[in-house]
């Protein structure tokens, strides 16, 4: 929730994030020709790091592509103990329920694909509108000159330091009166306009593009508005693309929200429906391997995100500013 | 933050008007900046200040949701310094942070040193990372399955080293330490990056003259890394510890709470009575107590650590 707002992100400039690593290879290359045990060790501990994050990852897959009875007579079985892909298929609503049942499936329908739709809808809808408002905003604060510039920006400055936590109950009884409880606008709303981290973080970007630039363009004949979209943007889509994904990824794994605001199937996003699922299924009887499995398609659009831009995301986490 | 110092603005006396007919540039842009504003503007009066005046307003009232709120004076703040359960839960919530942060940063710590010791590789920082691409429910529930009393595989692995089955969400001493490092497994990778990234910021010149003088390993750790990433430290603990004292969603998936209240963190009450009591304005009441617990956490955080000054200025 509110860890990447607070995160900032770096600027990558070429030369300055990759002087450390042209920098290093001179000084390991001594080293690693006595390989001290020290060093050995460190890679043991890291080793053992890695198993910790990545094993639950395949413990995942593994229980994902078992029957449920299995899973409870072997426990402990490295590999899907009776391999089947049905619990793929019973989450995805294309196994019958004979099936179902005879895998430990519940009888009852899960509607996954109106859960996928609603995440990918408030997700989608979050990210395009809240990039774009607050590239406008960072653009009037970076660009334009207007009065009262600086103390309007210390206003949004100062929302950065409100918890999102603390305006969730107000916010409610906002959409509340407004008619949009269980409704995809009403998850998607607060977050839409902008977020302070949003406006402040491409602020900084825009003050790094060189005003020749812009004033070239305006002196072509471009209004200001056009200047804005055919220049600036583009010019920032480096930063654009690492916030668009950031905010993609901060609105699709949202817990709290939604569960505040949506209670039926019509705006259910997938977070809520596995905490539903969990929450339905009998202490004994848990449908594990479905539970699973929707696990895994709920998160590999954040993988498949993370595979195409992993250095981009990687690299935006730091500080940029701080000495 | 201390990024916002630099102002590129030149003065608008800067270019000479054009005499040649070209449209002059106004001094100005306050039409356009309106323009450029009002999104977001709309967003942070509607959707975060107003819900601030609000939440506190409706602290003082005894809202339910159904009828209008009615003034109520300190009523709400007199009950919530006599709830058991609200202390008790802010008790649950600081055991919570405290083992949360305390294991967290130090794991992170770790894993940053290591990465920075031992290797550049973005494959590696991408796959510490990967926990955090997953959302804290997917988080919970794997663990839910994994640490399983009966058929889970963490329970299976302590039985073949002779230790009897642990219920670790479901024994009221095991669940907070449970969820805190399910947190921990989620959180330790980003928290490792951004320490990873304030280590890099270091000069290599501070360790070359470390070096020259015989410091060892062990040595220039405590003397020369972790004095220079104070700052850094200060900030990353800031952030998380704020984060921390926020936690519901965990909770709320693997054990809602139970068992017996042992996990009954504050969002978790707030919610509770908010939205399966309809107190709505005891809720923001609440809600207002851990805004103030949050900003005296933060303040004297800032003063410890003196985030504000850095060894290297």
């Amino acid at each position: 929730m509110t860890t990447t707002n607070t995160s900032s992100a770096s600027v990558p400039s070429g030369p300055a994030s990759s002087a450390p690593g042209d920098s290093s290879p001179a000084t390991p290359r001594k080293r690693t020709r006595r390989l001290k045990p020290g060093r050995i060790l460190a890679w043991v501990v890291m080793v053992v790091i890695l198993l910790i994050t990545l094993l639950p990852f395949y413990w995942i897959l593994r229980t994902a592509l078992s029957t449920n009875p299995s899973l409870l007579s072997n426990p402990a079985s490295l590999t899907p103990p009776e391999f089947t892909t049905g619990a793929f298929q019973r989450v995805l609503g294309m196994q019958s329920t004979e099936d179902a049942l005879a895998e430990g499936g519940s009888g009852s329908a899960l509607n996954f694909w109106r859960y996928l739709l609603n995440s990918v809808m408030v997700a989608t809808l979050v990210t395009v509108c809240q990039v774009l408002f607050s590239a406008m905003a960072a653009y009037a604060f970076s660009r334009l000159r207007w009065r009262g510039r600086d103390k309007v920006f210390a206003l949004f400055l100062a929302g950065l330091m409100v918890p999102t936590v603390f305006t969730l109950l107000p916010n409610f009884v906002l959409i509340q009166q407004l008619g949009l409880i269980d409704t995809v606008l009403g998850i998607a709303l607060p977050t839409m306009f902008m977020t302070p981290f949003a406006v402040f973080f491409l602020r900084q970007f825009f003050l790094g593009i060189p005003m020749e630039i812009e004033e070239a363009a305006r002196l072509d004949g471009s209004s200001r508005i056009g200047t804005f979209f055919r220049v600036i943007l583009p010019m920032a889509g480096a930063p654009i693309a690492t916030l668009s994904i950031l905010t993609y990824m901060t609105a699709w794994n949202d817990y709290f929200w939604p569960l505040m605001v949506s209670y039926t199937d019509s705006s259910r996003v997938l977070t809520v429906a596995l905490g539903v699922f969990r929450a339905q299924s009998p202490q004994s009887g848990t449908d594990w391997a479905g539970l699973m499995a929707a696990s895994l398609i709920a998160a590999l659009p954040m993988f498949l995100l993370f595979l195409a831009f992993a250095r981009r995301i990687v690299n935006s986490i730091g500080f940029s500013g701080i000495k | 933050m201390t990024v916002l110092t630099q102002q590129p603005d030149r003065p608008p006396s800067g270019r000479p008007s054009s005499p040649d007919g070209k449209r002059r540039r106004r001094p100005d842009d306050t039409r356009t900046a309106l323009f450029f504003i009002a999104p977001a503007a709309l967003g942070l009066a509607v959707f975060l200040a107003w819900p601030l005046i609000r939440g506190i307003w409706l602290s003082f009232t005894n809202y339910n949701l159904l009828t209008d709120p009615e003034f109520i004076g300190l009523a709400n703040y007199r009950r919530l310094i006599a709830d058991p359960i609200f202390w008790d839960s802010m008790l649950t919530t600081v055991w919570y942070v405290v083992l949360n942060i305390g294991i967290q940063t130090a794991a992170a710590l770790t894993i940053a040193l290591l990465m920075y010791r031992l290797t550049q590789s973005t494959l590696l920082r991408g796959l510490v990372l990967t926990p955090y691409l997953v959302s804290n429910v997917v988080a919970g529930l794997v663990w839910v399955w994994i640490l399983d009393t009966q058929f889970g595989v963490g329970n299976q692995i302590l039985g073949w080293l002779g230790i009897d089955p642990i219920g670790f969400f479901t024994d009221s001493a095991w669940a907070i330490p449970t969820i805190a490092l399910v947190n921990v497994w989620r959180h330790m990778g980003y928290t490792a990056l951004l320490i990873f990234a304030g280590l890099q910021t270091l000069p290599a010149s501070v360790y070359e003259a470390a070096r020259l003088d015989g410091s060892g390993e062990i040595r220039t750790f405590f003397s020369v890394t972790m004095p220079l990433l104070r700052p850094i430290m200060a900030l990353v603990l800031i952030m998380t510890v704020i984060g921390s004292f926020q936690v519901f969603d965990t909770v709320a998936v693997t054990t809602n709470g139970g068992p017996a209240n042992a996990t009954n963190v504050l969002q978790l009450y707030i919610y509770d009575l908010a939205f399966d009591r309809f107190q709505f304005g005891y809720a923001s009441a609440m809600s207002v107590g851990l805004l103030i617990v949050l900003g005296i956490i933060t303040v004297i955080q800032y003063r410890m650590t003196r985030a504000d000054s850095s060894d290297l200025a």
